[in-house]
């Protein structure tokens, strides 16, 4: 259902409450060690939120303000490729269901 | 306590770290107790960070709190249990509806963003200081024993911290006092709450009042992946999601948001969703390893609970998270109570917690379960054997004006189309005795 009732993921995050702190990302991909590892189309693939994509050139993209803060991308990450922290207090998203 | 120790001067008699189900709890019972306590979250406002599976097997909290049931924002009571097999085009389902369940209350569904700020503000009733928007940063140490946080340039100081920051467990990973789980500890849980209104929910779930359904689901709602699917009737809406193993949903490539809206459209599962409105999509890390992740949870002057500490427990049939953290925080709050009393918040001082909880439910149920993760690995749990199953059915349904054969015979031969052997079948079921 890719294309469902309920549109793409990005599409859907546009429903949920945010708080973006911006310039101020809680994401960092170390993009060398990324590619070499394979970890890059890994977080492409697991994160829920779509935070991250791949671009052309093979670069890993972090849109960090959809990011769900579940912590799936630093849990498979290889080490040394990704550092992953919570927003800031306050900052990120605020879900009104949960 | 040591001379030193002795010299700091305190903000609080404890500080906890997350104001969820574990967190709010725990500070409860310890204000509740006569002690200084300050509740510190990183969300805007408890919860907001929060998103559970659904189901709060609440005994514990009535318990904890005599109105919990009058007085706590829950959605339904959970009186029908269906575990599903799940296939491509078929479904097996044991549905189990029991007015037993509904008085008295077993099981209730939750949405986490309306009942943790109901926890935390019967946290403060009892006296504790609530600070929302606060991320811990780091603990404070004094000669290795925790003394307290620190959260941007500013420091408080307790004579124990209680981490209980969830699943993720940063507060004692980043210490250095808790290593990292392996994959397979862990899964993520993709969920969509889909509002269809109030009759609609009575109507496609046939039930009265706030009764309410949960649905386990195995098989194709992973697409193979292990783990399962979910479903869960709040007021007005349903909670639908995924659960995947971290180590299965990497070794089989998905991609989790494409595995969580290939359930949706299943067509066993759409029907229920048909002109619903998308409220959220959200997601949560799951901790899968059983009593494994209980590890590490007492140092000086620092106690990890509730999914901080791993007490979650998948038994196939039930998934329970939020009961063990009410009860880990309330043998935390108990044994950290008991050990400000002695003057002693060593390890040592504090091991109290884990006689406490061992002797709970909380342990009892965890050393119960302590197979079933591995069980749960069982690769043909979320493939075949639904399918034999179906198969079975099928035969026996599936009146082609073949000659009929008895029902042994009937699911022999669906047996030999089965990849299943006899022997596998029997391995499994054997390790199924054994784990659930």
């Amino acid at each position: 259902m890719t294309g469902n009732d309920w549109g793409s993921v990005t599409e859907r995050l546009g429903g949920n409450s945010y708080e973006v702190d911006e310039g101020n990302s809680h994401i960092l991909v170390h993009q060398e060690e990324a590619r070499r590892t394979g970890t890059g189309k890994l977080l492409v693939r697991v994160c829920p939120a779509h935070v991250y994509s791949e671009e052309e050139d093979g670069t890993i993209a972090v849109e960090y303000a959809a990011c769900l803060e579940c912590g799936t991308c630093r849990a498979v990450a290889a080490p040394g490729t990704l550092e992953w922290h919570y927003p800031e207090g306050s900052m990120g998203v605020s879900f009104r269901e949960g | 306590m040591t001379a030193a120790m002795t010299d700091i001067e305190y903000d609080f008699d404890v500080i906890v770290i997350g104001g969820g189900v574990a967190g709010a709890v725990c500070a409860h019972q310890l204000a509740t107790a006569g002690r200084d306590v300050l509740l510190v979250e990183r969300g805007a406002e408890p919860g907001g960070k929060n998103l559970s599976g659904g189901v709060f097997y609440c005994r514990i909290m009535q318990e904890l709190f005599p109105t919990f049931l009058q007085d706590a924002p829950v959605e339904r009571r959970i009186t029908r249990n269906c575990l599903s097999f799940l296939n491509a085009a078929s479904l097996v389902n044991i549905d189990y509806w029991d007015a037993r369940l509904a008085e008295p209350v077993n099981a209730v569904s939750v949405l986490r963003a309306r009942l943790d700020p109901w926890l935390a503000a019967r946290a403060e009733d009892a006296g504790v200081t609530v600070m929302s928007g606060v991320k811990v940063d780091a603990l404070l140490r004094e000669g290795g024993a925790i003394t307290g946080i620190r959260a941007g340039d500013d420091e408080l100081r307790a004579r124990v911290v209680v981490a209980a920051d969830g699943v993720n467990s940063f507060i004692a990973r980043d210490a250095g006092l808790r290593a990292q789980e392996p994959t397979k500890h862990l899964a993520v849980g993709v969920k969509s709450v889909i509002r269809i209104g109030e009759d609609e929910v009575r109507r496609r779930f046939n039930v009265e009042g706030d009764q309410g359904v949960a649905y386990a689901v195995v098989g194709d709602c992973t697409q193979g992946v292990a783990g399962g699917g979910f479903l869960y009737t709040n007021t007005d809406s349903i909670s639908i999601g995924v659960v995947l193993r971290l180590d299965d949903l990497v070794a089989k490539k998905r991609t989790s948001s494409e595995v969580h809206d290939h359930f949706l459209a299943h067509p066993a599962v759409r029907g229920f969703l048909t002109g619903g409105e998308l409220l959220e999509y959200g997601c949560h890390l799951v901790a899968e390893g059983g009593r494994a992740m209980q590890h590490d949870l007492v140092h000086d002057g620092l106690v990890l609970i509730g999914d901080a500490a791993g007490f979650t427990l998948n038994t196939g049939f039930t998934i329970r998270g939020m009961d063990l953290a009410a009860g880990s925080a309330k043998a935390a709050a108990e044994a950290i109570d008991e050990a400000l009393s002695r003057g002693d918040v060593s390890r040592e001082g504090l091991m109290g917690y884990l006689t406490r909880y061992k002797e709970s439910f909380v342990g009892k149920d965890m050393d119960t379960y302590a197979r079933a993760p591995e069980f749960l690995e069982t690769p043909e749990m979320y493939k075949e054997a639904g399918e034999l199953l179906a198969d079975v059915l099928y035969n026996v349904y599936n009146l082609d004006l073949s000659p009929r054969r008895r029902l042994t015979a009937t699911a022999g031969n669906a047996l030999k189309r089965s990849p299943l052997t006899i022997r596998r079948l029997a391995t499994i079921g054997y390790r199924a005795m054994r784990a659930l």
